[in-house]
């Protein structure tokens, strides 16, 4: 905000820690408690109790060891108060003698990364709904509030609240180990973790002509957390793929949206309101993919891939479309789909020309899956005008016009219809 | 939203060239680190002493003029910056305070996002004053 407030009072202070500390600070709390829940219980009653006195007592020099006392007090006198974690209590009381004027934070860097990631992956288990795994992870890891949770999709509090106490019960119920899984499993929940990471990045993407501030800060939010993730885990390469992608989509941010809130398509787009700080931190990022599989593609890193190629280009007509028709073929054979393999046919149409493009786009009007997809008639038209084809061209337009919910776009199609008609 | 930290140069770094100590660069790659590893930390670097920079000065039709450093007053230099994307201007704070400086001064400015001025139509102008208007009643 240019020049609203002079100073910043102890409330934004405090949110401002708690989006710094929160983390780290429910990691090392479920190390020691073996429950996420409870953590983010005790992390929530330290924030409290900061809230109470810092506006008296000021920010402490070390707020995250602050928190993390609080926090560790408050678990003692709990189990204190409940005897059914007596054993707890001995192992926490324990620690807590020896150390008089405790630092926390010392003691937690040996372990926090693990801690961090544990969390993650608690967060993003499959035993939650899709929902609950992203709620629980903007909460737990991206230190959003409730409230801004609530905002960011459009629901209301209590409703998002529910389903967070509800995603502590089960992963309690279900006793959630607190860690991360090796092996097979360790492949298909990064899988899972990815997915919801990217899906709070679309959901703030998809919605950057909302209303809502918080709708496009989840887009920074998911880009946050995907480059926590990165250096959590350095060696895999669809983690750098997803920031790669999430980099390079972001950097168009500016460019997709036109003055009156249209959208603007990626051809049409001014390309000097590129961001080319993060076009710049995407490459690197999809460098270091590739350089970790010797140049293979995960799903994620194909389609960073495909950024890329745009992003590289200067101008549309610079565009490598023979390189991205190539990456496409390859995304459909890790993922078949039939919109991946449309998107291939428009890539291959202007590496090679429209025939090409039209091959592949017969093939797929018989595809159930597209029945009510209007690119697809629109996509065939444009291939059969190029070619000269425009009684067929005009046919498709207006199909496509017919299947469309967007009435920008059944503009466009109808005037592409018009245009296929013979001039007298 | 993003934030450019200016660190300002002063006469020990710019004028007489002061190397950081070790420690100093060791406590700095730490804080790097961290900034990094909460995914805040878009770029930043280091700029040499002004001795090796030089000014461009524009004036009218005439050729631009090349100008050689070192440039007086050095507590106007710039010694490196960071580029931040974080939540908002307290956050920026909290991070900065963590930095391992001991005097000086930093200057932190908000990195214009292209609606803040290019093509500002009144329903621009109208949705920026909606969105600032929610940030505040926050």
């Amino acid at each position: 905000m240019v020049g609203v407030t002079a100073t910043t009072d102890s409330r934004s202070a405090i949110d401002a820690v708690w989006r710094i500390e929160s983390a780290r600070l429910i990691a090392g709390l479920a190390r020691m408690t073996r429950d996420v829940g409870l953590a983010e219980e005790l992390a929530q009653d330290a924030l409290v109790a900061a809230l109470e006195q810092w506006p008296e007592s000021g920010v402490p020099r070390n707020p995250g060891a602050w928190l993390m006392t609080t926090a560790k007090r408050r678990a003692v006198d709990t189990f204190r108060r409940n005897e059914r974690y007596e054993k707890k209590l001995g192992e926490i009381g324990r620690e807590q003698e020896y150390e008089e004027e405790p630092d926390f934070t010392a003691g937690l860097d040996d372990h926090i990364e693990d801690d961090l990631l544990r969390l993650v992956f608690t967060a993003c288990h499959p035993v939650l709904s899709t929902e609950a795994r992203v709620a629980l992870t903007l909460k737990m890891i991206g230190g959003l509030q409730t409230h801004e949770i609530a905002r960011a999709f459009l629901a209301k509090e209590t409703a998002i609240a529910q389903r967070i106490v509800r995603a502590k019960k089960t992963l309690g119920d279900a006793k959630v180990p607190f860690e991360v899984p090796e092996g097979a499993d360790r492949v298909a929940r990064l899988s899972s973790v990815l997915e919801v990471i990217y899906l709070i990045f679309n959901e703030g993407y998809s919605a950057t002509a909302g209303e809502d501030w918080m709708r496009p800060a989840l887009c920074e939010e998911a880009l946050r957390l995907g480059r926590i993730l990165a250096g959590l885990m350095p060696k895999e390469p669809e983690v750098h793929g997803l920031v790669a992608l999430m980099e390079i989509q972001a950097s168009r941010s500016a460019a997709r949206v036109g003055p009156n809130g249209e959208p603007v398509l990626l051809m049409d787009q001014d390309r000097t309101k590129w961001n080319r700080i993060l076009i710049g931190r995407g490459l690197s990022a999809l460098e270091l993919s590739e350089s970790l599989t010797g140049g293979a593609f995960g799903v994620y890193a194909a389609q960073a891939a495909i950024a890329a190629c745009h992003a590289r280009a200067r101008t549309g007509e610079e565009t490598d479309w023979a390189r991205i028709a190539v990456l496409y073929e390859g995304l459909g054979k890790l993922n078949p789909s039939p919109v991946i393999e449309l998107n291939r046919a428009v890539a291959l149409s202007m590496a090679v020309g429209p025939e090409a493009g039209l091959e592949i786009v017969d093939k797929l009007t018989s595809e159930p899956a597209l029945k009510a997809y209007h690119l697809l008639p629109s996509v065939r038209g444009d291939f059969l005008s190029k070619l000269g084809r425009l009684d067929e061209a005009r046919a498709e337009f207006e199909r496509a016009a017919e299947m469309t919910g967007n009435d920008r776009e059944r503009t466009l199609l109808l005037n592409r219809a018009a245009e296929c008609t013979p001039r007298v | 939203m993003r934030f450019m930290v200016i660190v300002k140069s002063d006469e020990k770094t710019d004028v007489a060239g002061a190397q950081p100590s070790a420690e100093e660069l060791q406590e700095m790659g730490k804080f790097n680190e961290e900034l990094v590893k909460a995914g805040v930390m878009l770029a930043g670097e280091g700029l040499l002493p002004s001795s090796e920079g030089f000014r461009l000065q524009y004036s009218g039709t005439t050729e631009a003029r090349v100008v050689d450093g070192p440039f007086a007053e050095s507590k106007e230099l710039i010694a490196g910056f960071w580029i931040l994307q974080v939540k908002d201007r307290a956050e920026v704070i909290e991070w900065m305070k963590r930095a391992p400086f001991r005097e000086g001064e930093i200057e932190i400015r908000r990195i214009a996002e292209l609606d803040d001025f290019d093509n500002a139509t009144p329903e621009i102008v109208e949705h920026e004053k909606k969105l600032r208007e929610q940030a505040e009643a926050k």
